[in-house]
């Protein structure tokens, strides 16, 4: 992928088709690294299922969920030194705690760290492709924040879908206008 | 400043707009957004279709939506154009420079722009 956001896109794909009603996606930077979490309470998966998934030879398809998304992840985290995890509880084992998170940590300054790039666009993308789904948004640069929680917009809302065109424009002006003061110390 | 409170407004602005726009399109226009589609360059390709189209004022008509591998992955960013009565048509190798065309020739003029179909880029 060119650009980590797009990881971030893809990732949160499988969150939404492991049906969260909830996806956290939180970016912690630093001058020195950057840390992304994936956070939902979608159906999870078992232990064996998860041993698979971050092998991209893993080849029973048709009990997978996951594709390459996770592994090209990792690899994107590995390349620069970094680590990458991803833990689950799956819906029969932990019927009221269940859902994934995966962790993703890069250091910024290896040679093949890759851009994060257009974080505003993967949000809007996921709103726009899944409205009945909520998505809270954080990207931390040491004291600044760039906030979005689709919670908040929805009780605003009422019952105006969240993929209006006015709606999906407002979020992204609204993170744009937040970006500007993120990297400002 | 951007605030939550602006949401407000574009409720009281779309009252009533809501119900027209359900089940009135007849056209749906749907994006690959899988691994394979989003490496590819899928992400700007959505984005700008769900701009033309409401820029056209097709929003009524026309429904962008996403979906995942469609099962050509050399061919992302694949766009597929649903409409009642006619053929599917699949356009491949899409950019977001071709949007406009296919948003003006063929949502808005019923002409396919051959030229980006799948058929033809093979």
């Amino acid at each position: 992928m060119k650009e980590l956001s797009l990881n971030i896109l893809d990732v949160t794909e499988n969150s939404v088709k492991a049906e969260a009603t909830l996806v956290t996606i939180e970016i912690y930077e630093s001058e020195q690294s950057l840390k992304i979490s994936i956070i939902d309470d979608g159906y999870g998966m078992t232990e064996e299922i998860l041993k698979g998934v971050e092998n991209p030879f893993y080849t029973t398809r048709t009990t997978r969920k996951v594709g390459l998304g996770i592994p090209l992840l990792k690899m994107a985290a590995e390349m620069t030194d970094g680590t990458f995890k991803i833990t689950s509880k799956s819906k029969e084992q932990f019927p009221d705690s269940h859902g994934t998170v995966v962790t993703a940590v890069f250091n910024k300054n290896h040679l093949d760290f890759t851009p994060l790039g257009d974080t505003v666009s993967t949000v809007t993308t996921l709103i726009q492709g899944h409205p009945e789904t909520d998505f809270l948004f954080k990207h931390s640069f040491q004291d600044n924040e760039v906030l979005l929680d689709t919670r908040q917009m929805r009780e605003m809302l009422g019952e105006v879908p969240l993929n209006s065109y006015e709606v999906i424009k407002w979020a992204e002006e609204y993170m744009r206008e937040q970006y500007e003061g993120l990297y400002k110390i | 400043m951007k605030s939550l409170a602006e949401l407000q407004a574009i409720k009281e602005k779309m009252k009533g707009k809501v119900s027209l726009r359900e089940g009135s399109s007849d056209i749906r226009v749907v994006v690959g957004m899988a691994t394979c589609g989003i490496a590819a360059g899928a992400r700007p390709v959505l984005n700008k279709f769900v701009e033309e189209v409401e820029k056209a004022g097709l929003a009524g008509r026309v429904v962008v939506s996403q979906t995942g591998c469609i099962g050509v992955c050399q061919y992302e960013p694949i766009v597929e154009v649903y409409e009642a009565g006619k053929e599917k048509v699949t356009y491949a190798k899409m950019t977001a420079d071709k949007v406009a065309k296919i948003v003006e020739q063929h949502l808005k003029g019923g002409k396919v722009v051959s030229e980006y179909v799948l058929a033809d880029i093979k």
